[in-house]
């Protein structure tokens, strides 16, 4: 830890904890729409960009749509750029997350995770984000405020490393943490992030263009090179958090925790919030005898592989629970957890659970009946207390 | 003044991919004429997405940023934004085609119009989405034939340039490709202002209109001889109409009559008497509420002649 480095513990809410990271990173071009439970970011960053706080231009534009293109645009001009948004607003974005990818404009952007409408529902579901998977957005599941500001200003770093220059998404689960405060620390970060150095500027001499016909003989090599990019952050993700580590004395996780895992028979699967309550259920579990084990993933783009491998590698079955589901099929993460444990010579038994749609409150206790055989059937609809 | 007064300078290089006889491409010559070497052109999908030339060739040479279709007006405003982070002073200008103005880029537009970004927009309406090979727009004219209207469009067009005045933003004007330096003398004028700048021009397009390649320029002098198109500027609240439009509006040229505009082209070959006087009775409307507009707003003189 820097002995220079100052702190200050502050009790305040995901969102303040989203804005007040923003700000520490030296963001300076901001474009968002408000909407429910991200709204308070927006409202955090205008006022402290009104006040002089924080130095920055905010575009306060008329959708979603418009905050991604024009942090696309002031990204690509050379400035390091920052939104926020949740549910349908993340969806209305869809089309511009591809451009983000493929333009290798390192955006970062708060999600505060939400149900898609109909009916309208504001409250946590990771199926707003999850569906966006395949956007080549890197995206990282935060579960407490603390981690929601550590990760934002490491996304910075790991966004723009010249290995990676890939679009990150930190996600955080609506109201259980967006709107929940909790006393966290504010480490003053001017040394572990410079003022952004972007890889072109607009040059008026030698002028190119970007993004134009790219013909079938290019377009592979592009996607590819995502892909390796891709590939590449999780090396990247070590070293950031390590040197972050350094910094603050916090080990944030980057790419997963693991908690009472090493001589584990059982472990749970989580992302996100409901991964506090997985924890109480393993300490419940091992107290009835039950080696219980929990794997959070904080990654999920990109999915380490080798991580979850090596893992759950000896744990003889694996519970998966997503807050979110794949109509026509299962939860995402269950999905892809069996499809990188079928590496495996003899894989463990993998049953998964959706829970929590909508925010319908997950408890340790669901985690707990469904290790001890108590819920067989995927859907898992009760509330236990 | 006169094309040939226009500097050499080619910021559209030749060997680009436009049709033969495009108007977006020649007007495009002339408006980077008009801003200079320290200009960034950001480009939604539309045609000059295509004649642009592939990667990693470029035919224009000033920095180009193609965005997507809905959000040219967004991306502007970004980049604007971190140009002025950055200090640097350049003109950040949108090139777009009426399907990402009228249509799907309507409302960045508006909502970048409506925050008076410091950039100019540039409209290059050829009255239908071209590049995709000729279907209707926002800005199809009534009658007009298109791969979606095969009989004839059944409503009128709408007008997204009286939409921008609607909004108040510091310049308004209209322009078109019969007269390159009208739109020259345009963009020069909306560079030296502040705020958001508009700038839509009549842009004739052979294979989607239908006539000879060659015959660009007359229909686009045409357009505005016949009162089809309008040409008026809109400054700081003042409206008033230019080049021919003012010398007609004022009783020094007769405005000739809608057949010989209509009938140059295939476009509207299929209309019957009936939809011709509806198209009439649209552009004397017009005409009138305009001429009305520029006595209302007591305008001052017209600077442009043509």
């Amino acid at each position: 830890m820097k002995s220079n480095t100052t702190r200050a513990v502050r009790i305040i809410t995901g969102n303040q904890a989203a804005a007040l990271a923003a700000k520490n990173a030296k963001v300076r071009v901001v474009a968002a729409y408000p909407i429910t439970p991200a709204t308070p970011v927006v409202e955090e960053l205008s006022k402290m960009v009104e006040t002089g706080e924080m130095k920055a231009h905010f575009i306060l534009v008329e959708s979603e749509h418009s905050a991604m293109a024009a942090c696309i645009g002031a990204s690509a001009a050379g400035s390091r750029t920052f939104t926020a948004t949740s549910s349908h607003g993340l969806a209305y974005m869809h089309e511009l997350l591809h451009y983000a990818t493929n333009a290798r404009t390192p955006v970062v952007m708060a999600v505060a995770n939400r149900a898609i409408g109909p009916g309208w529902n504001i409250w946590a579901d990771l199926s707003d984000s999850i569906s966006q998977r395949d956007t080549g957005w890197m995206q990282f599941y935060c579960s407490d405020n603390q981690e929601i500001y550590d990760t934002i200003i490491m996304a910075y770093r790991i966004a723009e490393h010249r290995d990676v220059l890939l679009p990150a998404m930190v996600c955080y689960d609506g109201f259980v943490l967006s709107h929940t405060a909790m006393p966290i620390e504010i480490t003053d970060v001017n040394d572990f992030i410079d003022e952004y150095h972007p890889v072109w500027r607009l040059d008026f001499d030698e002028p190119s263009t970007h993004g134009n016909i790219l013909p079938p003989d290019y377009f592979m090599e592009l996607r590819r090179e995502v892909c390796e990019a891709h590939e590449r952050a999780l090396k990247v993700m070590k070293e950031v958090e390590r040197e972050f580590y350094e910094y603050s004395g916090r080990l944030t996780p980057l790419i997963l925790e693991e908690y009472r895992l090493e001589d584990a028979d059982v472990a749970m699967v989580t992302m996100g919030a409901i991964s506090s309550e997985a924890k109480i259920a393993v300490d419940e579990l091992r107290k009835r005898g039950v080696k219980a084990g929990l794997l959070r993933l904080k990654a999920f783009r990109p999915f380490p592989k080798q991580e979850v491998v090596e893992k759950l590698g000896s744990v003889e079955k694996v519970y998966v629970f997503d807050r979110s589901v794949s109509p026509g099929f299962d939860g995402q993460l269950f999905s892809e957890l069996k499809a990188v444990l079928w590496d495996l010579r003899s894989p463990p038994e993998v049953y998964g659970r959706i829970v929590g749609l909508g925010g319908r409150d997950v408890t340790s206790r669901v985690f707990e009946k469904a290790v001890l055989g108590e819920l067989d059937k995927k859907w898992v609809m009760e509330v236990i207390y | 003044m006169r094309i040939s007064a226009l500097p050499r300078e080619e910021y559209l290089l030749p060997g680009n991919a436009a049709c033969h006889g495009c108007a977006s491409s020649m007007c495009l010559r002339t408006v980077l004429k008009a801003l200079g070497k320290n200009t960034v052109l950001i480009v939604p999908a539309s045609c000059t997405s295509v004649y642009q030339g592939m990667f990693p060739n470029s035919a224009i040479a000033v920095p180009v940023f193609n965005t997507a279709f809905a959000s040219a007006a967004a991306t502007a405003s970004g980049i604007k934004a971190s140009l002025l982070q950055q200090g640097i002073d350049a003109n950040v200008v949108v090139w777009a085609g009426d399907g990402g103005t009228y249509d799907i880029g309507l409302q960045a537009l508006s909502g970048a119009a409506e925050r008076n970004e410091d950039i100019i927009y540039i409209c290059y309406n050829n009255e239908m989405y071209s590049n995709t090979g000729i279907q209707r727009s926002g800005a199809t004219p009534y009658g007009a034939w298109t791969t979606t209207t095969w009989s004839g469009k059944k409503e009128h067009r709408k007008d997204v340039a009286e939409l921008m005045m609607s909004h108040e933003v510091p310049y308004v004007a209209t322009a078109s490709a019969g007269y390159l330096a009208d739109l020259y003398q345009k963009v020069k004028k909306a560079k030296k202002m502040e705020g958001f700048r508009y700038i839509e021009i009549l842009s004739p397009c052979p294979p989607g209109w239908r006539y000879p390649m060659e015959k660009t320029v007359e229909i686009g002098k045409l357009a505005v001889e016949t009162g089809m198109w309008i040409l008026y500027e809109y400054e700081e609240g003042h409206f008033r109409l230019t080049g021919v439009s003012k010398a007609i509006a004022e009783g020094r040229r007769k405005m000739k009559d809608i057949g010989e505009y209509l009938f140059a082209q295939g476009r509207f070959a299929h209309l019957s008497d009936g939809d011709v006087v509806k198209i009439r009775e649209y552009v004397e409307d017009r005409w009138r509420k305009l001429v009305k507009m520029e006595s209302d707003m007591h305008a001052a003189s017209a600077k442009f002649y043509v």
